[in-house]
């Protein structure tokens, strides 16, 4: 199956967490300016959609399709914004979605830092094997769950809570998988040190692992937010009252209420992408990281 | 060696002189394994038995055997369109945005100090949440929207988007590959830049041209990232969800719902939770066995020599 041949493949590199090379500087050619001048053109069409979301949510109602391909309407009208946080309780929800989307990656970080320090550190039987049974998840799509998921929050009362968002998508294996190849490359002796001092297996992993990986917790821990943040088809079966809800699903509700109301449609969507713009310009690093290892991919 | 993405697992050592840490291993596996199990394993179990059931979602469940497959896969015309459309979503999908997402990659790394910005910008679209991108998208391509606008500054009559049944699969096409092209060019730029400048100068010395060093090298040494991505994409592809959901509702008619909207549908619309779990299978064995299909075939496509 999937996982055996996943593990027959190349062995992956040590370095893959760490910093890459900047691309070699080339000579400027003539050629480089024309290609430079292109790839900005292409850029602005690209990002044309965040712009127009943007504009669209300055401009008064009334010329939201009357100004047609212009960015500006005649007034800047920033009541789109008022009217997008009281429409929905628009605070609430936003605090909803941090409160989701961090202890949803706190939980995710902690619980695959465990696994991950079992899987490449400890010995016990059949660890390889189960391992790689739970690698295999990293393929199943989530979407195949929801079923289940919701009958299970039911009995137990769960619907319109927000631990029923938290909880089910903590335990994937992506984080573990990223942290154990991480432990992997790194060499044993730092904890053997430690352990011929005298230090136990969980003083070791405080003060001895835990200062090391850093790095691939912060990577796991970007991910897990922004796959929180971002999440809709849960959120949607799951939470039926606005008040519950995160970004996303407040996003859709809205939609459907005042579904040509584009104004503060947009006002809400810039908001909602904001944090996430500034997640990729602070932490791109990590994102890159993360990427290489199959982020984004099971989920 | 620079990051090169990977599906392939390191095997743990086993420390010289090391017994078992049994008692140890299960204090720290038992969050995520009880975690794994609860919310993954049982589910995914749970989802197979509940497909036998006529499940409502308040009532009694009635064992019905296989009843609810035998409907799938023959009393049930929408069932194949769904099925048809999300396969000509995943094709189109995944052949558009691995073709740009290389041609990207490649011009974005011939840029030198450029690159990695663009390469973040191309990024942004991933990350942020699927529902504000496809409702601006919404905006855009309605009848009167920037892109028809747009068209008639050139004499264009724009035709109609999303209500079109030839043009609605095609802009949730378009829509999708902006939204997801960025994933595939960080993968592959970081592919690139793990390929050594010596070797290409070494075949240019030997008279490649600037093709055939892009076929014959280039390609072959990003193949496993390209492989990564092509598996990650796809996997992807028949996930699609929030953009019919949102964009056309899976209109006009059945011409863009797909599975998982059909799931949805079945499941929270019209209270058959146990013909959702059938559906939910039948999406779980067709990504297994495309998966297992790209696996199988990873030896032959894909070249793992440095």
């Amino acid at each position: 199956m999937t996982t055996e041949t996943m593990a027959k493949g190349a062995a992956p590199n040590a370095s893959a967490l760490k910093r890459q090379p900047p691309a070699r500087r080339r000579k400027m050619r003539p050629g480089t300016y024309v290609s430079r001048l292109a790839i900005i053109l292409a850029g602005l069409v690209f990002f044309f959609p965040f712009l127009w979301m943007v504009a669209t949510s300055l401009k008064p109602t009334s010329e939201v399709f009357s100004t047609g391909a212009s960015f500006l309407a005649s007034r800047i009208e920033w009541s789109n914004y008022v009217a997008a946080w009281t429409a929905i309780p628009f605070a609430q929800v936003i605090a909803n979605s941090f409160l989701v989307s961090i202890a949803g990656a706190a939980l995710t970080t902690v619980v695959s830092l465990l696994s991950a320090y079992a899987f490449a550190r400890l010995q016990f039987k059949h660890r390889d094997k189960l391992f790689l049974v739970f690698l295999g998840t990293l393929v199943l799509p989530q979407e195949v769950l929801v079923i289940p998921l919701y009958i299970m929050m039911n009995k137990l009362e769960l619907i319109n809570s927000l631990p029923a968002l938290i909880v089910p998508f903590a335990f994937g294996a992506f984080g573990a998988f990223l942290i154990r190849q991480f432990l992997l490359s790194l060499p044993v002796e730092f904890e053997e040190a430690a352990r011929i001092d005298g230090a136990g297996s969980i003083r070791i992993l405080w003060s001895v692992i835990l200062p090391l990986v850093r790095a691939p917790l912060a990577v796991v821990a970007v991910f897990s937010f922004i796959d929180y943040w971002s999440s809709f088809l849960w959120p949607l079966i799951v939470i039926n009252d606005v008040s519950q809800a995160t970004i996303p699903l407040g996003l859709s509700m809205f939609s459907g209420e005042r579904g040509t109301d584009w104004g503060p449609l947009m006002a809400a969507a810039t908001v909602a992408v904001i944090p996430s713009l500034l997640v990729v310009i602070l932490l791109q690093r990590q994102l890159v990281k993360g990427v290489s290892m199959g982020g984004f991919g099971g989920r | 060696m620079t990051a090169l993405p990977t599906l392939a697992v390191k095997n743990a050592k086993k420390p010289a002189g090391v017994t078992g840490h049994g008692k140890l291993a299960a204090l720290y596996l038992a969050p995520g394994m009880l975690g794994f199990f609860i919310f993954i394993v049982v589910p995914l179990i749970a989802s197979l038995v509940i497909s036998l059931f006529d499940w409502p979602l308040f009532g009694t469940p009635k064992f019905v055997g296989l009843d609810n497959y035998i409907r799938m896969l023959s009393g049930d015309p929408v069932f194949w369109t769904v099925l048809g459309n999300t396969l000509f979503f995943a094709v189109c999908y995944t052949v558009l945005n691995l073709v740009l997402a290389l041609g990207l990659s490649t011009w974005l790394h011939s840029l030198g100090s450029w690159g990695p910005f663009f390469r973040v910008l191309f990024f942004v679209p991933v990350v942020t949440p699927m529902v504000a991108n496809a409702l601006v998208w919404r905006l855009m391509l309605t009848d009167d929207g920037v892109v028809n606008s747009f068209l008639a500054n050139f004499g264009i009559a724009g035709p109609s988007w999303l209500s079109d049944s030839q043009l609605a699969m095609g802009s949730l096409i378009a829509m999708s590959v902006w939204q997801g092209v960025g994933y595939n060019i960080i993968v592959l730029g970081a592919g690139l830049n793990g390929i050594s400048p010596n070797l290409l100068e070494a075949a240019r010395i030997d008279g490649a041209g600037a093709w055939q060093r892009f076929f014959r090298v280039v390609l072959p040494m990003l193949s496993p990232s390209l492989f990564f991505c092509t598996v990650m994409t796809i996997i992807g592809s028949f996930k699609v969800f929030t953009q019919p959901y949102l964009l056309t509702l899976g209109g006009p008619g059945e011409s863009t719902n797909t599975i998982v909207l059909y799931l949805y549908r079945n499941g929270f619309s019209f209270d058959k939770l146990g013909y959702a779990s059938a559906l939910a299978w039948a999406l779980f064995v067709i990504v297994m066995l495309i998966t297992a299909l790209q696996f199988s075939q990873q030896k032959r496509l894909v070249n793992y020599d440095n």
